[in-house]
């Protein structure tokens, strides 16, 4: 077994955990391959026949409706069975361990999980576990990533911007608990993005951010000031244990994204949320409705790039 | 071996296939060779309708074993494939499992009235049962190697064979 648990003995990708670590051209060839599955959904036939026969189990023992939405979409698009199980209202309810419920998964053939756990490491726990020819894909651990967000968020930057070596990215609010954001950031670093920003107050920053190759702001104005994209976070209220802030008014005051803040940034920036938005706290509806929003392409993305990622797994 | 003049064979494909094409006729070219075959054919027919390019790497029939395709492009048919006639372009016909392959994608788009099959050069050997309509040459070729266009700088085409 290679040093990266995520690649198999010849280098290509078999699991997809995280994106740290992971080689910049598997990143590439995830994102051009994507850029060719956008071009299936406009035809009158929105599947191809790559992953006939293969059973994608999606897990989520975390409720999501966007996510868990748009892998069953990108399996079905590629014509996997598809079998959801929302596992919060299963089996470990009833006390079910985690790899027994993946154990009886795999006796009924499972080949690929989607695996969501409010634990951190979860998916790399069933990736070792799982057998020779399973594949698992990280669809959210704890605050700890969620890479094929992080790869949409950099195929959306992309689209817009082409070419990541003069860009800066300002990535803002509620960083702390975000998994979406310490993927972004890697997916970023991978690229080559010069400048790489996350701004927020210290309570919602995690201790050592910096090492993470990123510039730290708690005057948004100043984080925002010339940035090319702008990645606004929800505001994780169900994961913050005790007060880490005053309140959501006082939130949007001080970070919530207005008009007037977004035009410290480059005039053609561009304007990402990773969803669902909390309006009024994290982001004004001028701004998510507004001309520079790429809110909803990055959702249309976002099955492309879980398109891209499973099919590049399945033939692996 | 001596290799025949892949710009002589495309002249002759276009001069069999003048007689049977119509403002109608769609034209579809598969990637890589194919696609710069039915771009030299499409301008010599003068074909009205837009060209369509193919990538089979979503189609493949050995995707399970050799896994995806490392540079995949996007496949784009720029017109409605669906009651139309269409002639379907290869550089070298062998197994025929590419054309099968770029016929299931096809249907994808839509249901096209009759598709035929234009290939550079037909190498023999078919593990289907798929038949070119239109032929610029023959050729048998060993075993194991890989005959295939390319096209230089200047845009004109030529086979090589790569052992």
């Amino acid at each position: 077994m290679s040093a990266n648990p995520q690649l198999d003995a010849n280098g290509a990708l078999a699991h997809l955990l995280t994106l740290e670590g992971l080689p910049r051209a598997i990143i590439l060839h995830i994102l051009d391959t994507a850029a060719s599955f956008v071009s299936v959904a406009e035809r009158e036939v929105k599947k191809v026949p790559l992953l006939r026969g293969i059973s994608v189990f999606n897990l989520f023992f975390e409720s999501s409706t966007r996510t868990r939405t748009t892998f069953e979409i990108a399996a079905k698009r590629l014509s996997a069975d598809v079998i959801n199980l929302n596992i919060g209202t299963s089996s470990t309810s009833k006390g079910e361990s985690l790899l027994d419920t993946v154990d009886n998964l795999s006796a009924m053939q499972a080949d690929m999980f989607v695996v969501r756990h409010a634990q951190s490491g979860a998916a790399h726990l069933i990736a070792r576990h799982a057998g020779a020819h399973q594949h698992v894909i990280n669809a959210g651990d704890g605050r700890h990533a969620h890479p094929t967000q992080g790869l949409l968020d950099a195929y959306t930057i992309r689209h817009y911007k082409k070419d990541f070596t003069a860009l800066s990215v300002a990535i803002v609010g509620d960083i702390l608990h975000s998994r979406v954001a310490r993927s972004l950031v890697h997916a970023l670093n991978i690229l080559g993005t010069p400048d790489v920003r996350v701004v927020g107050p210290q309570t919602l920053l995690p201790a050592g951010v910096e090492s993470l190759g990123v510039r730290v702001f708690h005057d948004m104005r100043k984080g925002l000031a010339g940035a090319d994209v702008v990645v606004m976070l929800r505001l994780q209220n169900e994961r913050m244990r005790g007060p880490l802030l005053p309140s959501a008014q006082e939130f949007n005051k001080y970070y919530g994204l207005t008009p007037d803040k977004l035009a410290l940034a480059r005039p053609d920036a561009i304007v990402m949320h990773p969803g669902p938005m909390n309006r009024g706290v994290e982001i004004d509806s001028a701004v998510a409705d507004g001309a520079q929003s790429v809110i909803l392409p990055q959702v249309t993305f976002g099955i492309a790039v879980r398109m891209a990622v499973m099919s590049i797994l399945g033939g692996s | 071996m001596q290799l025949p003049d892949a710009e002589a064979l495309c002249a002759d494909l276009a001069r069999q296939l003048r007689a049977h094409v119509t403002p109608e006729t769609g034209m579809v070219g598969i990637h890589t060779g194919g696609a710069w075959l039915a771009e030299r054919l499409h301008r010599a027919l003068a074909l009205a309708l837009p060209l369509g390019t193919l990538d089979i790497s979503f189609y493949r029939d050995d995707y399970r074993t050799t896994g995806l395709h490392k540079s995949v492009r996007a496949s784009r048919i720029p017109f409605d494939v669906g009651g139309r006639h269409l002639l379907l372009v290869d550089d070298v016909l062998y197994t025929g499992r590419t054309v099968r392959a770029a016929m299931n994608e096809l249907f994808d788009y839509g249901r096209p009235e009759s598709i035929r099959l234009v290939a550079l050069v037909d190498r023999g050997e078919r593990e289907l049962p798929i038949c070119p309509q239109f032929v610029g040459t023959a050729l048998g070729v060993p075993g194991g190697s890989m005959l295939r266009l390319g096209r230089d700088a200047g845009g004109r085409l030529a086979l090589r064979l790569d052992a």
